[in-house]
C-alpha cells in the first residue's frame, strides 16, 4: 500500500475545469466565425489570425517575462479574447491596428490587473474601444460590396455602400433609412455589413444553444440583455427585431456580457446586469453619437459588477425566518 | 417529487453495493472500543483491566450531558485501557477487550408489545440514553438529548432520514430493505418519546426497493408517510430534508425543533427499536465498504471497536492501488490516515479511492463563474468567504454568514478552478470558534 | 473679455472652496498630542501587538498619556529606542527583557518519516484540525509555515527540503505572533541572557518513550540522561518530555552532549540584548 493521501472533504470533484469552460466558449464561437468567413471572405480570416496570434503572443510574453509564471495559454482565455476581438473589428482593418488592439486587450485589459480572473473589464472590448477611439475612421469603414442588410431601398444608402460600406445601424443613426427597409432573413444569416462576428445572428444563437446545453453559462445574462433591449427599443418607438439582429447586440449578449470574470456572481445580479446593458445599448443607439452602443454598455456595466455583487447577494437559507423570530 | 430548493449538486452515485445484502462480520479476537464516540464529552470507563464483561454490558458511562455511554459488543475480558489512534491518527483513550469465543452470547428477553406500550415517553428517552444511542448519520449527536424536546417547544413531525444522498454509501439502503418493519416501529417510538403526531420517512428516488419495503411497512400506520425525494445532494442535510419534506425553513442559527421537526437517521430509528424492544444497546452498525478496487465490497454488520484493517481484510484486503481511504462518504467523509484505528458508532462506510482519483488537481485562479454561489444550499458566497479567509478577515466572514455553512462541499466539488473553498471556509469557522 | 470672465468665475470658485475648506478644517479639527507622532516615528510600524496593544499607534497613544513606563515595552525597538521614547514623554524607561522565539521541534524531513501525504491548502491550522500530520508524531511541526507567514519582522523561514522553521535571532523581537499562529504550540518565547546562549529541548512529544522513538528520529523519549549529567538539575522531565529550567541552566552544554536523541539545541552564542 502506498502512502495514504489526506485532504479535507469533499474527496470527489465534478471534473469541470477552467480549460473546459473556455474551450466550450471557443467551440460555441465557431459557427459565427464560419459565417464571418463566408460573408467577408479571406480578409476576415486574416484579421482573425492576426488578432489570435497577437493575443496569444502578448499573453505568453507577459506571463513569462513579467510575471515569471508558467504559461497560461492552454486555458484558452487568450484565444477567446483573440477571437472576440476579431469579431469586433471590420474585416478590412489594417493588420497593425489589429495587433495594437490585441496588445491593449491582453496587456492592459487583462494582464495589468493580474491575469485571468482579476480583470474588471472584458479584455476584448477594452481592445475594441481603444481602437475605436484611436482610429475612428478605420474602425467604421466597412468593406464595400457586401450587402448592407436592407435591399437597396433608398438611393442615398446605395451611394454610401459604393463608397465605403456602412452598417445598417449607421444608416439608421443618420436617419437615411426607416425600419421598414430591412430584410430580416438576410440579417439573420449574415448577409449584412458590420464587424466580423456580429453579422451571423443565427450562428450566434446556435453558439448560445451550445453554451446552454453544456451548462457553460446560464440563460440569465443573454436573455435579460435581449429582452431588455427589445423592450426599450419598443418603448422608444424602434423595431425590436431590428435592434436585436442589427449590430453587435447578439454577439455582446451571448459572448461578451457572459464573460465569467466580468459579470456578476448571482443569478439575481446577472439579471440586473443584463437588463442595464440592454437599456444602455438602446439609449446610446437612439440618442448617442455612435450608431453602436453594445461595447460601451457592457464596459459600463462591467464597472458596476462589484457594486451589483455587493447588493445582489443570495438570500441565506433561513435568514428571513431568523429575522422574523427575533 | 419533492426536494430542497436552493443549490445542490448531482455527483455520480457509484452505489455499486446497493444490491448487496447485509453480511455479518465475524467477531474479531480483539476490540478496541473508543471512549469518544459521539459529539460532546467522551465517556468515562467503569471497568478495570482484568474485568470480564458480558455482551451488552455498559463499560463506560456518559461523561456529561452531551455524551453517551459505551457498551461491550461481546463477552470477553478487559485487557487494558490505553490510547488508540483515531482514523485521523490522534491518540484517544480506548478500552481493549479480548473476545471470549467459548461463552455463547445470551440475549436478554425482548419486551413484548404490551410492555412497550406501557412505557412512558420519559422511559423511552431514558432507555435510549442508557443504550448509548447516537445519531448514526455521521454527526453522532446523542439521541437522548435530541429526543428531549426543550420546554416551550413542541414536536409536530418526526422525519426519518433515508435520503442517503452521499455517493457510494448504501448502508441505510441495505438496512431499509432488510428491516423496514423495525425502522417503522423505531419511528413510532421516537414519535411517542417526542409527542409528535406524524412521522415521515424521506427516501431518494434512486432506492426503489427501499421505498417499496418502507411503504409496505409504514402503510399499516395512518400517521406514517414515506416521501419519495428527488435525487440531489445534500438532501440528507437536516435543514434541507426538513425543507424538502415539510416545506418549512429552519431559521438560520436555530435547531430543527424551531420548525416542530425532529430529524433522525433510519439507522438511529432501528437502534431505538433494538434498544426498546430487544433491550440491546448500540454495539454494532451496518457500514458500507466500497471502492472500484475493493475485491469484495458490501454492506457489513460490524461490531463497535473492530479494527479498520480487519474490516478491510473482510472486504478482501486493502487493494494495491489505494490512494485514499475515506471514513464516511466521499462528499463529507474524513480521510483516514491510519488503519490501526477502530470502528465507532458514527462510521457509516469506508470508501477506498484509487491513487489516480485521490489527488486534487492543481488550483487555478478564481474566474468568478459563480458556480459555488449557485450550488450552495445555504445561500452563501463561498468565493467571497475564501477571499476573506485568505486575508484573515474572520469578522467579515462571520458577517457573510459563514457559520451557516453545513460543510457539504458542493462549492469545492463544482469549482472549475479546483479551488479549496471548503478548506478555507472551515479554517474561518475554526478561527471564529476560537475567538468566541 | 471671455478670458476675463473665466478667470473671474474660477477665481470666485477657488475662494469659496478655500473658505469651505478653512471652515471644515477648523470645525473638524481633532487635537492630537504631537508626542504621539514622534513616538510612532521610533516604532517599527509592524503592528505586531507584542506590546499588548492593538498596534503601534495605540501603543504610542498609551505612552504619550502614561504616568510611568511600567508595562510599556515595545519588543520591536532596542533599549536605546525605548530610552528615546521615554525621553519624549519625560519618564524613565523600564529595562526591556528581550525575548526571542524558540521552536520546540527539531524534526526536519529526514527525521520524521511521512506516513501519509497531505493534499490541500498549505496551512498548519487546517492540517492540524484535520488529522495528526504527515508523520506519526501528533505533537510536532507540520511544516506549512503558519509561523513564517505570521512573523511581521521576516525573522522566520522554512528551509527547502527541511520544512522546519528557523528563527533569525537578530531579527526576532519576541512579539509572540508565531506563538499565536502555531496550532501545535511549538513556538515559545525565551528570555535571553547576556552571558550565555539559550539551551532548550527542541521537542514536544508527550508520548511514552518507545512510542516516541518509533514516531520520530529526534523525539525526546524522557530518558532523564540530561538531568543526570546536569550540574544544576535544570532539565525537568514531565510526561515523557524534558524541559530545561532557564533559571537554573548555566549553558554548560553537558546535556547536549549526553542526549542520545540529539534533541537538545542551543543558540550559537549569547544573544545581544539589542
Amino acid at each position: 500500500m502506498n502512502k495514504l493521501t489526506i485532504s479535507l472533504s469533499p474527496h470527489i470533484h465534478s471534473g469541470g475545469s477552467i480549460n473546459r469552460c473556455m474551450w466550450n466558449v471557443v467551440i460555441a464561437m465557431m459557427p459565427a466565425l464560419a459565417v464571418a468567413l463566408w460573408t467577408f471572405g479571406l480578409p476576415a480570416l486574416w484579421v482573425t489570425l492576426v488578432s489570435v496570434t497577437s493575443c496569444l503572443l502578448a499573453e505568453w510574453v507577459i506571463t513569462k517575462y513579467m510575471f515569471h509564471r508558467p504559461s497560461t495559454l492552454a486555458n484558452g482565455s487568450a484565444l477567446i479574447t483573440g477571437i472576440l476581438l476579431a469579431f469586433n473589428l471590420p474585416s478590412i482593418l489594417p493588420w497593425w491596428m489589429v495587433v495594437i488592439g490585441a496588445i491593449v486587450a491582453i496587456g492592459i485589459g487583462k494582464m495589468s490587473f493580474g491575469g485571468l480572473g482579476c480583470n474588471i473589464w472584458n479584455p476584448a472590448l477594452v481592445g475594441r474601444v481603444f481602437l475605436l477611439l484611436s482610429f475612428p475612421a478605420a474602425m467604421t469603414t466597412w468593406p464595400s460590396g457586401v450587402e448592407s442588410g436592407y435591399d437597396a431601398a433608398t438611393g442615398a444608402s446605395q451611394q454610401a455602400d459604393a463608397s465605403s460600406g456602412a452598417t445598417l445601424l449607421t444608416h439608421l443613426n443618420n436617419g437615411e433609412t426607416s425600419f421598414a427597409d430591412y430584410n430580416f432573413l438576410d440579417m439573420a444569416i449574415g448577409q449584412m455589413n458590420g464587424s466580423l462576428g456580429e453579422v451571423g445572428g443565427l450562428a450566434i444563437l446556435i453558439g448560445l444553444l451550445y453554451l446552454l446545453i453544456t451548462k457553460t453559462i446560464t440563460w440569465h445574462i443573454p436573455v435579460s440583455v435581449i429582452a431588455s433591449a427589445a423592450f426599450f427599443s419598443w418603448v422608444l418607438g424602434g423595431n425590436p427585431v431590428l435592434d436585436i439582429f442589427a449590430g453587435g447586440l447578439l454577439l455582446g449578449a451571448v459572448f461578451m456580457a457572459t464573460d465569467y470574470v466580468t459579470s456578476p456572481m448571482t443569478h439575481k445580479g446577472q439579471l440586473v446586469f443584463g437588463f442595464m446593458i440592454g437599456c444602455i445599448t438602446i439609449i446610446i443607439r437612439r440618442f448617442g453619437a455612435y450608431p453602436e452602443g453594445m461595447s460601451f454598455a457592457i464596459l459600463l456595466m462591467n464597472s458596476f459588477v462589484p457594486l451589483i455583487n455587493r447588493y445582489c447577494k443570495p438570500a441565506i437559507f433561513g435568514e428571513k425566518e431568523r429575522r422574523k423570530m427575533a | 417529487m419533492k426536494t430542497f430548493k436552493k443549490g445542490g449538486v448531482h455527483p455520480p452515485e457509484k452505489k455499486t453495493t446497493n444490491n448487496c445484502p447485509v453480511v455479518e462480520m465475524p467477531v474479531p479476537d480483539e476490540l478496541r472500543i473508543m471512549l469518544s464516540q459521539c459529539i460532546g464529552v467522551p465517556a468515562k470507563p467503569i471497568v478495570k483491566p482484568g474485568d470480564s464483561v458480558a455482551c451488552g454490558q455498559m463499560i463506560a458511562e456518559a461523561g456529561g450531558f452531551v455524551s453517551a455511554p459505551v457498551h461491550s459488543p461481546v463477552n470477553g475480558t478487559v485487557k487494558k485501557i490505553e490510547p488508540t489512534r483515531t482514523p485521523q491518527g490522534i491518540w484517544q483513550d480506548s478500552i481493549v477487550i479480548e473476545t471470549d469465543k467459548e461463552n455463547p452470547v445470551s440475549f436478554p428477553t425482548p419486551r413484548s408489545d404490551g410492555e412497550v406500550n406501557d412505557l412512558s415517553p420519559d422511559d423511552i428517552i431514558s432507555i435510549v440514553g442508557d443504550c448509548g444511542i447516537v445519531g448514526l448519520g455521521g454527526a453522532t449527536f446523542p439521541t437522548r438529548v435530541k429526543l428531549s424536546v426543550p420546554k416551550g417547544k413542541t414536536a409536530e413531525f418526526v422525519l426519518i432520514n433515508g435520503a442517503e444522498c452521499e455517493p457510494c454509501l448504501t448502508c441505510d439502503d441495505a438496512l431499509m430493505r432488510r428491516d423496514a418493519d423495525k425502522i417503522v416501529k423505531g419511528t413510532l417510538l421516537i414519535m411517542k418519546a417526542t409527542g409528535a403526531k406524524a412521522g415521515m420517512i424521506g427516501i431518494e428516488e434512486n432506492k426503489p426497493e427501499a421505498i417499496k419495503s418502507m411503504s409496505d411497512a409504514a402503510g399499516k400506520y395512518s400517521n406514517l408517510d414515506v416521501v419519495t425525494l428527488k435525487k440531489k445532494y445534500p438532501q440528507g442535510g437536516e435543514k434541507q430534508l426538513i425543507y424538502a419534506i415539510t416545506g418549512r425553513t429552519v431559521p438560520a442559527g436555530s435547531l430543527p425543533i424551531e420548525t416542530g421537526c425532529i430529524v433522525d437517521n433510519v439507522a438511529t430509528a432501528y437502534a431505538v427499536y433494538d434498544a426498546v424492544y430487544n433491550r440491546r444497546p448500540l454495539t454494532e452498525r451496518i457500514l458500507t465498504v466500497t471502492g472500484p478496487e475493493v475485491p469484495n465490497p458490501g454492506n457489513f454488520l460490524v461490531k463497535n471497536g473492530t479494527s479498520l484493517l480487519e474490516i478491510m481484510k473482510f472486504a478482501g484486503g486493502v487493494p494495491e492501488d489505494t490512494g485514499k481511504i475515506i471514513a464516511g462518504g466521499p462528499m463529507m467523509g474524513r480521510a483516514v490516515s491510519s488503519l490501526e484505528s477502530s470502528a465507532t458508532k458514527g462510521l457509516s462506510g469506508l470508501v477506498v479511492l484509487p491513487e489516480s482519483t485521490s489527488l486534487r488537481k492543481p488550483e487555478g485562479p478564481c474566474i468568478r463563474c459563480g458556480r459555488c454561489v449557485s450550488v450552495c444550499p445555504m445561500g452563501l458566497e463561498p468565493y467571497l468567504l475564501m477571499l476573506q479567509a485568505d486575508v484573515k478577515r474572520w469578522d467579515d466572514m462571520s458577517q457573510s454568514g459563514v457559520l451557516n455553512c453545513l460543510e457539504c462541499g458542493c462549492c469545492t466539488y463544482s469549482c472549475p478552478a479546483n479551488r479549496p473553498l471548503l478548506d478555507m471556509i472551515k479554517l474561518g469557522k475554526q478561527e471564529l470558534r476560537k475567538i468566541k | 473679455m471671455i478670458i476675463g470672465i473665466s478667470i473671474l468665475v474660477l477665481g470666485v470658485i477657488g475662494v469659496i472652496a478655500a473658505i469651505i475648506l478653512f471652515i471644515a478644517a477648523k470645525r473638524f479639527y481633532v487635537y492630537e498630542d504631537p508626542k504621539i507622532g514622534e513616538i510612532e516615528e521610533l516604532l517599527p510600524g509592524a503592528n505586531c501587538g507584542g506590546c499588548g496593544f492593538s498596534g503601534c499607534h495605540a501603543f504610542a497613544v498609551e505612552c504619550a498619556s502614561a504616568k510611568s513606563m511600567d508595562g510599556l515595552v515595545c519588543t520591536g525597538v532596542n533599549s536605546e529606542g525605548m530610552k528615546k521614547i521615554a525621553d519624549i514623554v519625560g519618564l524613565t524607561p523600564v529595562a526591556n527583557q528581550r525575548k526571542v522565539a524558540i521552536i520546540k521541534c527539531s524534526a526536519s524531513c529526514e527525521n520524521r518519516d511521512p506516513r501519509n501525504h497531505y493534499d490541500g491548502v498549505r496551512s498548519c491550522a487546517i492540517e492540524a484540525s484535520l488529522y495528526q500530520g504527515e508523520s506519526d508524531c501528533i505533537y510536532g511541526c507540520l511544516g506549512c509555515g503558519d509561523c513564517v507567514a505570521a512573523c511581521p519582522f521576516g525573522a522566520m523561514q522554512l528551509n527547502e527540503g527541511e520544512e522546519l522553521p528557523h528563527v533569525d535571532l537578530d531579527k526576532c523581537t519576541g512579539c509572540g505572533k508565531c506563538v499565536e499562529a502555531c496550532p501545535r504550540n511549538l513556538c515559545e518565547l525565551s528570555p535571553i541572557y547576556s552571558d550565555r546562549p539559550i539551551v532548550w529541548v527542541a521537542c514536544a512529544n508527550r508520548d511514552r518513550g518507545p512510542v516516541a522513538m518509533k514516531e520520530c528520529g529526534v523525539a525526546c523519549i524522557g530518558c532523564t540522561k540530561c538531568r543526570k549529567v546536569c550540574p544544576n538539575e535544570a532539565p525537568d522531565i514531565k510526561s515523557f518530555i524534558a524541559h530545561i529550567d532557564q533559571e537554573k541552566c548555566i549553558s554548560c552544554g553537558e546535556c547536549i552532549k549526553a542526549c542520545p536523541r540529539h534533541t537538545i539545541k542551543s543558540t550559537a552564542d549569547p544573544i545581544s540584548a539589542d
